[in-house]
């Protein structure tokens, strides 16, 4: 491991100050992405900010919703009475990821900004544009299973592998960032980004940008929420394809309104918004939720080794809608 | 030292659930493993790898990882220290330029911290020329046919005549399965700690190392460094685990030697990375097995023809006997078994639980119950109907054939009677739910060259030391109750010790064969103590004895049996696969603990249905190395896919083998599980897939 300075920050402002000025400084959360990164190899920052213990790990009631500070552990977003009512997705996708030591130590601001999974990136004695730009993509025809079956471009193949970023985007939350040039806010459905021809960066995010806080606004839509994960095992692994899906339903059946986000198809959290389209305003039943599947896959373009994504996510989807409307008419397959 | 034919000893202690005589040491953490000992003024040494599958070695630029804070050295080839013997390719490292496999070690960092060695070692700049390299096992290049295979046992075997009786048998089936890499994985990675002295003017090299086999390694190295056996010690006082990867001295461990051959006497810790486990200290080969079967319409086998695919290395050969189950699990007079082998620019394979068993019976025992379906049979039935009387291609007798005891309870316990025949006949809410059944064998061994010592302590207590290891199986709790029965003691009388060269000699914790191998060396030499010292002996009265053996190998046909039964649940959705229950019902022989012995056939099932649906080591042709190089990638089986395993064992004891009546019990919970769990998800689903693992992408639809 190469030696770096350890700091501990002061204040959140103090924190971004001494990032935003040394280009090879990184903040450090929990560590549980950083520190393996470290000892691998794959990032060989001079200085690390330490901000986990900076004051953000507050909960806050607004008028809208709920503010949970970047510093709150996953264990204890996914543990919150007002979050597992109010936001069941969350809880749910949080506790679908990882393990319960991990979710004690990971922080939600790191959660969001954890590395992709790809084995070519763990592994710095192989090309990988994101973690070395321009040296070349080996997972495209390399080992496949994981990769990306929307969005990918010819530099990077690879997924997100938060769970908790498919949860955000589908109840609308939005990243509060503070930043070298001040305070933003970002729609958490935007914070990630589709590879392009730059595969270095995963967000929108710059050198410098400390998440603080994430808001959760409260909706119907988001009451009725839940995600679905589909594994390799029964737990801790990251996904194959999961789904999150929030719906607001009027009485006599019709999707008032609704939110689909795939997570382990795309380099951010899918929004299928062409589904949501599909579905908004139409009554609600199996068929129509698999033909708003169909529409948003008519652009997936599978290699081989991920063309099952395709039918997963399909599947996934349709179980994610019966489990919030368990009347949900099953019809025949 | 004499060597006896020890008597059949009556179980007092042996049978009882002894709890494990060094439980307190390992749960509070006292137990020291390989790298913890305290030794004085350690330096840690960090391996430098090869990023290339072939080729050479051109130059090693030592200058920026010198410069690091903390870094002391950096040994390559051109000047680590010279080898006496160099037959061993995997053992033989740092002696040339060659490169045979990416991940191989190329260079050596020692410094005062492992954090600077490790640093020391990504700032190595090793230039490398590259040479066109072959990493991928195919059906075409599988093409050498090695002279024996794993231990050493014939390449093929040929009985009748196989093509006459398929082209006449009423139903033929013919199909090819498929099991992928898979790497052992033991909870502690492999680790040794290292340094040279003198004694009585001659060199003396001492290591602490985390194995299987303390002789073995000792053995594996002193001629290598031009030394007697007796110059090396090696202790393994405690072991996290081995699987067979910890049976011989991988190149880690001359890494170790050498490095501290450099260091004036310092100590040298080396420590492998969970990532380095993936190039550097075996694995089990991708196996091939093609399979064609002929039976009549009542399911009696007229064929059996298993001929296996898999792959070795060009740096050493290891051929896994893949096929030595099938010449002697079922009857039929025409028979025909072999192994062919791609030798590839790779790591070198090795010991994985239940080598040869483990994937060949995978693939015999799910063509089985493709043919019972074939015959329109009940999977169970059609093994009836295939029990033979001798062992088919030895000839001889079994000692005891207990598979259709093992069937029958196992069938009773599981509840399998009016399991619907049809697959995908059963729907609980989102799953389809499906059984499944599969045998299970293991050969019983017990290995020749164990001494064991008895002296007579105070207060009529016993040391009874042997050079074997305890890698976490409860072979030090089984031993104690073994010695305290040879004795006619209580185990709280005797004092074991293992662990360690400067006890006698004993043979590798492996193929099952431990407890049969020294335990039968511990009651020679407690026989022998007792006839020489009577029982109550004076303090510090000494024997040693190793056990013959009588004839009966030349007998006798000696294995252990099983019958495992699983449920398998997939979800229509996502294809997910769950095993809620998994049964195992074996006939090993005498359980000496049936505590410990549960775990090792539990965790033998566990082992079995994570390779069903877990686990698989993708090599990548391009670079030639293992891509899932982590537990994260590398899925074994999680808490949560474990539910509902069981294990028992019939009531029996086989004195003709050991004077306990044991015969082995660490690998059988592997053998058949996958093929059980296999069969279950077709049952389940009418889905029949044949390569491992079993993965949800095979069943969403
Ligand atoms: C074995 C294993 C299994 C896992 N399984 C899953 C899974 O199934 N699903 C899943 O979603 N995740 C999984 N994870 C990933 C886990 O969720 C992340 O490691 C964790 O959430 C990261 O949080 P952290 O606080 O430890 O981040 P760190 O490791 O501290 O940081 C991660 C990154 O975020 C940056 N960072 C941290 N905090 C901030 C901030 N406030 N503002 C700006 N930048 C910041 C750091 O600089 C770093 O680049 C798994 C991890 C492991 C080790
Ligand atoms: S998919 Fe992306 S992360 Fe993986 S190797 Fe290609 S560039 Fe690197």
């Amino acid at each position: 491991m190469k030696e770096l300075a350890y700091v501990r920050a002061s204040d959140p402002a103090q924190a971004v100050a001494t990032v935003a000025d040394d280009p090879d400084a990184r903040f450090l959360g929990g560590g549980t992405n950083l520190v393996d990164h470290l000892k691998l190899g794959i990032t060989t920052p001079g200085t690390l900010v330490d901000i986990s213990h900076l004051p953000l790990d507050g909960f806050e009631e607004t008028a809208d919703g709920l503010t949970i500070g970047a510093n709150v552990r996953n264990s204890d977003l996914a543990a919150d009475r007002r979050v597992r009512a109010g936001w069941p997705v969350v809880s749910r996708a949080l506790l679908a990821g990882a393990s319960g030591q991990i979710r004690n130590q990971a922080t939600t601001g790191g959660n969001l900004l954890q590395r992709t999974r790809c084995v070519y990136f763990q592994d710095p004695t192989t090309p990988c544009n994101k973690r070395e730009p321009g040296s070349g993509c080996s997972a495209a025809g390399g080992y496949g299973r994981y990769n990306a079956i929307l969005g990918a471009s010819p530099a990077c193949v690879t997924v997100h592998p938060s769970d908790l970023a498919v949860a955000l985007a589908a109840v609308d939350a939005a990243v509060l960032v503070l930043g070298p040039g001040g305070r933003r806010r970002i729609p958490a459905a935007e914070l990630h980004r589709l590879p392009g021809d730059d595969a270095e960066h995963d967000t929108v995010l710059g050198h410098g940008d400390l998440i603080t806080a994430v808001e959760l606004p409260a909706s119907a839509l988001a009451r009725r929420s839940t995600y679905v994960k589909v594994r390799d095992r029964a737990s801790f692994a990251f996904a194959l394809v999961s789904v999150a899906v929030a719906l607001d339903l009027a009485e006599d059946g019709t999707v008032t309104d609704v939110r689909v986000v795939w997570g382990g198809v795309a380099h951010k959290p899918w929004r299928a918004e062409r589904a949501e389209d599909a579905l908004r305003g139409r009554p609600l039943t199996e068929a129509a939720v698999r033909a708003a599947a169909d529409a948003e896959l008519a652009s997936a373009a599978p290699s081989s080794d991920a063309g099952y994504k395709v039918p997963m996510v399909r599947n996934a989807t349709a179980l994610a809608f019966r489990r919030l409307v368990p009347a949900l008419a099953e019809e025949d397959r | 030292m004499t060597d006896l034919v020890p008597a059949p000893i009556d179980a007092k202690a042996m049978g009882t659930a002894l709890p494990r005589v060094d439980g307190v040491e390992k749960v509070t953490g006292s137990a020291a493993y390989a790298v913890e000992h305290p030794v004085p003024r350690p330096l840690a040494c960090w391996l430098v790898q090869s990023t290339i599958a072939r080729g050479r070695v051109v130059s090693v630029d030592r200058s920026a990882a010198l410069a690091h804070p903390g870094v002391l050295s950096v040994v390559d080839h051109t000047d680590a220290p010279r080898l006496a013997e160099t037959d061993n390719g995997e053992l033989a490292i740092l002696q040339d330029d060659r490169i045979g496999f990416r991940g191989q070690i190329v260079a050596l960092v020692l410094a005062e911290s492992s954090e600077a060695a490790r640093e020391g070692a990504r700032l190595v700049r090793v230039e490398q020329q590259e040479e066109p390299a072959e990493a991928e096992l195919r059906e075409d290049n599988a093409t050498y046919r090695p002279e024996k295979v794993n231990p050493s046992m014939e390449t093929d075997t040929e009985t009748g005549d196989v093509d006459t009786a398929l082209a006449g048998a009423d139903v033929v089936l013919e199909q090819t399965y498929r099991t992928p890499y898979e790497h052992n994985n033991p909870l502690e990675p492999h680790a040794t700690t290292a340094w040279w002295g003198e004694e009585d003017g001659r060199d003396r090299l001492t290591l602490y190392d985390s194995s299987q086999g303390v002789h073995g390694v000792a053995t594996a190295l002193a001629p290598m460094l031009g030394m007697e056996k007796e110059q090396v010690r090696v202790m393994a006082p405690y072991v996290g685990g081995g699987f067979g990867s910890k049976g011989e001295a991988h190149a880690h461990v001359m890494a170790a030697a050498l490095a501290a051959r450099t260091t004036g006497g310092r100590p040298v810790r080396l420590a492998v990375t969970r990532q380095q486990m993936f190039a550097l200290t075996g694995y089990r080969t991708a196996t091939i097995s093609k399979f064609r079967l002929g039976a009549d319409r009542d399911g009696r086998l007229a064929a059996i023809e298993h001929g296996v695919l898999e792959q070795t290395s060009r740096l050493r050969e290891f051929a896994e006997q893949t096929a030595s189950s099938t010449r002697m699990m079922y009857a039929a007079p025409n028979r025909r078994t072999s192994h062919r082998l791609a030798v590839l620019d790779v790591a070198v394979p090795s010991w994985m639980r239940a080598p040869g068993e483990m994937p060949g019976m995978y693939a015999h025992e799910v063509a089985m119950d493709e043919l019972a379906e074939a015959c329109g049979l009940d999977p169970v039935e059609l093994r009836r109907r295939n029990e033979p009387d001798l062992d088919p291609e030895k000839g001889l007798p079994f000692d005891r054939r207990g598979l259709l005891e093992c069937l029958d309870r196992g069938a009773a316990r599981f509840g399998w009677a009016g399991r619907p025949r049809e697959p995908r006949s059963t729907r609980d809410g989102e799953w389809w739910v499906g059984t499944g059944a599969a045998s299970a064998t293991y050969p019983a061994m017990r290995q020749p060259g164990n001494v064991a010592r008895i002296e007579s302590l105070p207060d009529a207590r016993y040391a009874v030391s042997i050079g074997s290891v305890d890698i976490g199986t409860g072979a030090r709790t089984a031993l104690t109750q073994i010695a305290a029965d040879a004795l006619s003691v209580g185990p709280d009388a005797i004092d074991l010790h293992l662990g360690d060269t400067a006890l006698p000699p004993a043979s590798v914790a492996g193929g099952s064969s431990g407890t049969s191998s020294w335990g039968s060396a511990i009651v020679a030499a407690a026989q022998q103590f007792r006839t020489e010292h009577g029982h109550r002996p004076a303090p510090g009265l000494r024997t040693e004895a190793g056990a013959e053996r009588g004839d009966e190998a030349e007998r006798f046909s000696f294995h252990s049996f099983g019958a495992v039964f699983a449920e398998v649940r997939v979800h229509r959705d996502t294809g997910e696969l769950r095993v809620p229950r998994l049964l195992g019902v074996y006939s090993v022989g005498r359980v000496v603990n049936p505590m410990t012995a549960r775990s090792q056939l539990v965790g033998g099932l566990v082992m079995g249905m994570s390779a069903a649906l877990f686990e698989e080591s993708v090599r990548d042709p391009r670079f030639g190395h293992v891509v899932t190089q982590d537990l994260a990638t590398y899925h074994i089986a999680a808490h949560a896919d474990v539910t509902g395993v069981e294990a028992e064992w019939l009531d029996e004891s086989t004195t003709t083998f050991t004077p306990m009546g044991s015969r082995g019990i660490g690998e059988i919970g592997i053998v058949g599980t996958a093929a059980a769990v296999a069969n279950a998800a077709y049952h389940a689903t009418g889905i029949r897939v044949r390569d491992l693992p079993l993965t949800a992408d095979a069943y969403v639809g």
